[in-house]
């Protein structure tokens, strides 16, 4: 069976050009970049560069980079070291709509004497500076906000979020693992302090992630030990990761552009077609802020984790927020925050593209969708119900 | 990803029993959309008064789907009685077992079939009196109560895999863990009901597939039942436990004192002469 993979937002195929550029450094090329001999001094050389090439992507310079094992880890790190360089101040500002490495980090944080105030989102999913403004007091360390969000794809305005946080004199973090190589980002236009990205989610692999520090910005490592990445994080390099993450860069980079045109034109007729060929369906979040590739679809009456078990069947792979795939027993905390209603919140489906799809693809699904969610309707109590009361919807 | 077993996979993308039936002679329905499960149970008799048919309609996911099929198929046939007797347990069972998180489903069943039955005979509701303690899901203290009795729960985190209770914004988990604590320290006699032979012989087999046999492997060992007569289990120990000295103590401590406080406090287990 073919895959047809939309599930992007949650990881990415590594691309053959990233790849390519790692095989060597695991077998002819492992030396370590910390040894005084050429041999392993000449994998230094490739790190430069593939931190410069990152630099490249986020209008950064190269040592406002360190490399990280992942999107959490840098969250992490950022949180951990605004509150050690930091120390008299115990309040942090989220949104409501975060990803767990920051939210269940806070709510850590919150069991241990800090505070936490949660941003909430409109409908749309949407921010409200005004209330990130009154949020802010003499006590706040940092405001961490995500770029884009991982299940709807709103985009927050971050860079205004950040100007409005350090008028205060307060930290500005971002998550930018979404955002990153979707949308520009160019570090040099805003004020933002640290900002995270995570290599799986831009066709680089698994286990490695970027923390941005902009230069200037006092910081605490989270993994202390040798003298890597100049002593802000210490354990030997992960190579050919960071080997495949700089070219990914390079790539991510060189695709945004054709993110925002062929992607956004499949993931827009996908979603335009799925809403008009299904009765009683709607797209969760804003749809003008958002990143290009992701759309998230609620279909009313059937709930989430059957649409993507019949998905499955087909070999179309996508993300629901349903209670049954949140691994808690409810719907996902984003949908929650912006008030979906139960009836779509349970069966909600995102489906997240890549410049890697197609449209035979997307047309595949658009054939296929119609008779799951029927086939699901047909055995669900509330269907015949809801259908009689509201028919012109 | 859940690990479903190919039955539940195969209930779930081939259901038996889809449907409504007109006039039934009982209906039910429970669950809501707020919960992101509901089930609506119908059955007809015939002249005999058995099940003769049982159709449902679900909104849930692919285990709350197959554990209603499962359920249909289950009861056709029976008495009402016989399938008053049909547990949770069981409907995990026909499927070839549920994932923890999601006994929840086959308890949603259960709950059907009994206000089915009740709708049938009309009879006023079994658990009057009963008290919200889960505003999140709706979950009495009788809900709990019985599922902490029929499948001896024995934390918070089991009762909200099996009833939903205290999965939503966490604040009744104390009442949840008081409600355990009394259930546990009911007399045991009075929590059990009368077996059947049948029923009893497959509480000894459960009891000893799921308390019994995982810590006997854990050392190498193992323990296969030779035959049941009324209350004598006998019993040949396998691996490990075969050449064990201290099988004897094994078989006395620990499988019999199990199966006592487990199944019935008459139980004597054998080892068969070797």
């Amino acid at each position: 069976m073919k895959i047809i993979y939309l599930d992007n937002n949650a990881t990415t195929q590594v691309a053959e050009e990233v790849l390519e550029v790692m095989t060597p450094y695991f077998r002819e090329l492992y030396g370590n970049p910390s040894s005084m001999h050429t041999f392993g001094g000449q994998v230094g050389q490739k790190i430069r560069i593939a931190r410069e090439q990152v630099a490249q992507l986020l209008g950064a310079s190269p040592e406002e980079i360190i490399f990280t094992s992942c999107g959490t880890e840098s969250d992490n790190s950022a949180i951990r070291s605004a509150l050690l360089t930091r120390p008299d101040k115990k309040h942090i500002v989220i949104s409501r709509v975060e990803h767990p490495a920051i939210h269940a980090l806070c709510s850590h944080l919150g069991s241990q004497g800090y505070k936490i105030t949660e941003l909430p989102v409109d409908k749309n999913g949407i921010l409200d500076l005004e209330n990130l403004e009154k949020s802010l007091t003499s006590d706040t360390a940092i405001v961490s906000l995500m770029w884009g969000n991982n299940e709807t794809g709103v985009i927050f305005p971050v860079e205004e979020a950040a100007r409005l946080a350090h008028e205060k004199g307060i930290l500005f973090h971002t998550d930018a693992v979404q955002a990153a190589g979707k949308i520009p980002i160019n570090m040099k236009n805003n004020v933002i302090d640290m900002l995270s990205i995570s290599g799986h989610k831009l066709h680089a692999p698994k286990g490695i992630g970027i923390l941005y520090i902009r230069r200037g910005t006092k910081f605490s490592p989270f993994l202390i030990g040798g003298h890597q990445e100049k002593g802000r994080r210490g354990g030997t390099e992960n190579t050919p990761s960071i080997i495949g993450l700089g070219r990914a860069c390079e790539l991510a980079a060189s695709n945004i552009e054709k993110e925002n045109t062929y992607v956004r034109r499949l993931r827009d007729k996908l979603e335009r077609e799925l809403i008009k060929k299904i009765p009683q369906s709607r797209v969760n979040g804003d749809i003008v802020n958002r990143l290009p590739n992701t759309t998230n679809i609620s279909f009313e009456f059937v709930e989430g984790e059957a649409i993507l078990l019949l998905m499955n069947e087909l070999g179309i792979c996508a993300s629901s927020g349903s209670a049954c795939t949140s691994g808690s027993l409810q719907p996902s905390h984003v949908l929650r925050a912006m008030g979906v209603p139960f009836t779509m919140a349970h069966g909600s489906i995102r489906f997240s593209l890549s410049v890697y799809n197609t449209e035979e693809e997307v047309d595949f699904i658009i054939d296929k969708m119609p008779a799951i969610i029927e086939r699901l309707r047909g055995m669900s109590p509330f269907w015949n119900k809801a259908a009689q009361s509201c028919t012109n919807q | 990803m859940w690990e479903y077993t190919d039955k539940v996979k195969e209930y779930f993308l081939n259901p038996r029993n889809v449907g409504e039936i007109e006039n039934p002679d009982g209906v039910a329905e429970v669950g809501s959309l707020a919960c992101g499960d509901a089930l609506k149970l119908t059955f007809k008799l015939d002249e005999n008064k058995r099940i003769k048919d049982a159709k449902f309609k679900t909104f849930g996911c692919a285990s709350a789907i197959a554990s209603s099929s499962a359920l249909t198929e289950m009861i056709k046939g029976m008495t009402v009685d016989e399938a008053l007797k049909v547990s949770n347990q069981d409907i995990a069972k026909f499927l070839g077992g549920l994932p923890d998180e999601k006994m929840h489903c086959s308890v949603m069943g259960k709950q059907a079939l009994e206000k089915a039955i009740e709708n049938y005979r009309g009879a006023a509701p079994l658990e009057a009196g009963a008290k919200i303690i889960c505003e999140c899901f709706g979950v009495t203290d009788k809900e709990i109560e019985r599922a902490v009795r029929e499948n001896n729960l024995l934390t918070v985190e089991d009762v909200t895999n099996y009833t939903k209770a205290g999965g939503g914004c966490g604040g009744c988990q104390d009442a949840i863990a008081q409600i355990i604590e009394k259930v546990r320290s009911e007399p045991k006699m009075d929590s059990k009901p009368k077996l059947t032979n049948l029923q009893k012989i497959r509480l000894i087999e459960d009891t000893i597939d799921r308390e019994i046999r995982p810590s006997l492997k854990h050392d190498g060992g193992d323990i296969e039942i030779l035959d049941i007569i009324g209350n004598r289990v006998i019993v040949a120990m396998r691996g490990a436990c075969s050449t064990c000295k201290a099988s004897d103590i094994t078989l006395k401590d620990f499988v019999q004192h199990r199966l006592q406080e487990l199944v019935s406090p008459d139980i004597t287990v054998e080892e068969a002469s070797k």
